[in-house]
């Protein structure tokens, strides 16, 4: 608590430079394609834990259903995928050529009429962000304009999460069931399935991750981040400041929404399917977990906590598979109980203050105020 | 139907039950352009209630509430706020995690979209204007401080501060000075002196020396109705007043 708004400020700088170097530089020289290309899929997960930041950490509004944005915005962009890859040559051998094999083996003789905007890929990019965000609206604007929050707000978006996954498993025939849409293979006829192509996506998920961060710090850093961080704490006299809370709350979902959303996508092309697992109610949660360890408040904690929980999940579940739930569970209650505002909170209440450096500089500041 | 009125604030049979319990019944109050208003009650006596009603935080079951002659019952917090009705709350409500003039800057009546907030610039005019009222709050040295660290009175102050900004027409203020010291009492009396010279004022204490330090005119609510009003000698001395509230 003892460092200042503005070193703050300039530690977040610093953090978001260090990230960009991990990410861009350093795993790339250390990695083999193999584990990259995992790492590439956690950063996909770190897309939903920035969202969380903002409408979590920030704003109050805890969704235990993100999985279902990351997971719409994974089938957009799966759909087109699996299109591109059923073409007729492809899919000769089935009874109905020119559509996606599971719906072959489901009887089904036509592409269904909500399947054939995704061969453009335009529709499918816009569709990436939009399907997600128009879900998020409208369930935003049910909620918040009735003024449902806290708990009951999670409770409903982790229903959802439910009611999802149900649905995609039961519609075998549209939606590839609990399997997902596999075999996705080349986009505009380029293989996204080779060592080359798995490099280049990797880039494309870092570069968009650290864009979206950006953006995250954009809107914290204006009013309305203000706003949020009011709203949070005393939503009642932000009504009475003349605001509609309803409205900000809806935008900062949607937001969240879609940036789980572009995350999702983002996994179905570099681990090249997508399926109802990285959708309900236990993915949901693991992506809070995230957050919660990396340190909600901060959005380059929340980057570190999705790889650092990702990387220990990877290495604990190769050796004792059966342990990773349980340690898991504790990983989170020992966050929860300890240290509340995570790792980027043990950096900037414990570590900060303890270099003498940090300590002298923070005392040449005009206001010796903490922040919070 | 309730009649036009040339009154700022006008509440005709206001009434509101919880559960079939009239915390509010057929309440009737009439506030004046420029006039400092207040309040005063036995606990329960539906006090903060009415200014619940008057600002829509809770419904209205029967009656009409009209501000400059417009209905303003069934309508949201926010409309009702951007009209020019301010409310302070009975405990300090500002946002601890914010600095003063980040406090005072979110309470300046502009900018209150989502668009609007997200490009925002902290232009000038609005830098002068919050430090012009942090100064009227007794806050001119403490703006770059976040609002956590302020004491009780000078949260309260924050408050009023952030409803002063937003320039209403009316402001309501429940109990002021609860939880404040004597000098803060004092000087409160002093502010709110000051402010009511441009617009009208309804205040909600219990404290009586505050009361008769600050007060025009008096209303004595008890059990959700009107029970006297006038200033404060006549009220004082009305029996009724007496016997439910004074005695004791």
């Amino acid at each position: 608590m003892a460092a200042t708004r503005t070193d703050s400020r300039s530690l977040e700088l610093i953090g978001f430079a260090l990230i960009a170097l991990l990410i861009m530089v350093v795993l790339p020289l250390m990695l083999d394609i193999f584990r990259l290309n995992l790492v590439g899929k956690y950063l996909t997960y770190a897309f939903v834990a920035v969202g969380l930041v903002l409408c979590w950490g920030h704003t109050g509004i805890l969704s235990l259903g993100q999985g279902v944005f990351f997971g719409l915005g994974g089938y957009c962009m799966a759909a087109f995928l699996k299109l591109e890859a059923s073409s007729v040559e492809n899919t000769r051998i089935q009874s109905t050529p020119g559509i996606p094999d599971f719906m072959d083996w489901n009887q089904l003789t036509e592409l269904p009429f909500f399947w054939v905007p995704f061969k453009s890929l335009p529709f499918a990019l816009i569709a990436v962000v939009a399907v997600p965000a128009i879900a998020a609206f409208i369930l935003g604007a049910a909620m918040f304009k009735r003024r449902v929050g806290g708990v009951y707000f999670a409770i409903i978006t982790q229903a959802l999460a439910s009611v999802l996954t149900i649905l995609i498993i039961g519609r075998q025939g549209y939606t590839g069931g609990i399997n997902g849409i596999t075999d996705l293979r080349t986009l505009l006829g380029w293989d996204i399935r080779t060592d080359n192509a798995k490099y280049i996506l990797y880039f494309v998920c870092c570069f968009l991750l650290l864009g979206i961060m950006l953006l995250a710090r954009f809107v914290l850093a204006s009013k309305l981040g203000r706003i949020l961080v009011a709203t949070r704490d005393q939503e009642d006299r932000v009504r009475f400041s003349g605001y509609d809370v309803a409205n900000f709350k809806i935008f900062v979902f949607c937001l969240a929404s879609a940036m789980a959303a572009i995350g999702g996508a983002m996994f179905a092309l570099q681990v090249g399917f997508m399926s109802p697992s990285f959708v309900g109610i236990v993915p949901s949660i693991e992506m809070v977990i995230f957050c919660a360890v990396g340190g909600r408040h901060s959005l380059v904690g929340a980057v570190v906590g999705t790889l650092v929980v990702n990387w220990g999940k990877t290495l604990f579940s190769e050796s004792f598979p059966e342990l990773w739930l349980f340690a898991m569970g504790g990983l989170f209650i020992a966050v929860v109980l300890a240290f509340p505002r995570g790792l980027a909170g043990l950096v900037t209440d414990q570590l900060i203050p303890r270099l003498p450096h940090w300590r002298g500089w923070t005392h040449r500041q005009p206001s010796p105020a903490p922040a919070e | 139907m309730a009649s036009d009125t040339d009154f700022l604030l006008a509440l005709e049979n206001v009434s509101v039950s919880f559960d079939g319990f009239k915390a509010v019944n057929g309440l009737n109050l009439y506030i004046d352009t420029g006039e400092l208003r207040v309040i005063i009650g036995p606990n329960g006596a539906g006090k903060t209630t009415v200014l619940d009603l008057i600002c829509g935080r809770t419904r209205v079951s029967e009656g009409s509430i009209k501000f400059k002659n417009q209905e303003i019952t069934g309508r949201k917090e926010q409309e009702i706020v951007r009209l020019g009705i301010g409310r302070k709350f009975q405990t300090p409500t500002i946002y601890e995690d914010l600095t003063v003039f980040e406090n005072l800057e979110l309470s300046l009546p502009r900018g209150r979209s989502v668009v609007g907030a997200l490009f925002w610039k902290r232009a000038d005019e609005v830098i002068q204007r919050v430090h012009e009222i942090a100064a009227t709050v007794f806050l001119a040295d403490h703006v770059d401080r976040l609002a956590a660290t302020l004491s009780h009175g000078q949260k309260q102050w924050l408050e009023i501060g952030m409803l002063l900004i937003q320039d209403p027409e009316l402001l309501m203020l429940d109990e002021p000075v609860a939880g404040m010291s004597v000098s803060e009492r004092a000087k409160t009396a002093e502010l709110l002196n000051q402010i009511i010279k441009n617009r009208s004022v309804v205040v909600i204490e219990h404290d009586m020396k505050f009361v008769e330090s600050i007060a025009h005119r008096v209303t004595v609510l008890h059990q959700g109705k009107v029970l006297a009003e006038g200033n404060m000698q006549r009220v004082q001395s009305d029996p009724k007043v007496k016997e439910v509230y004074l005695g004791h």
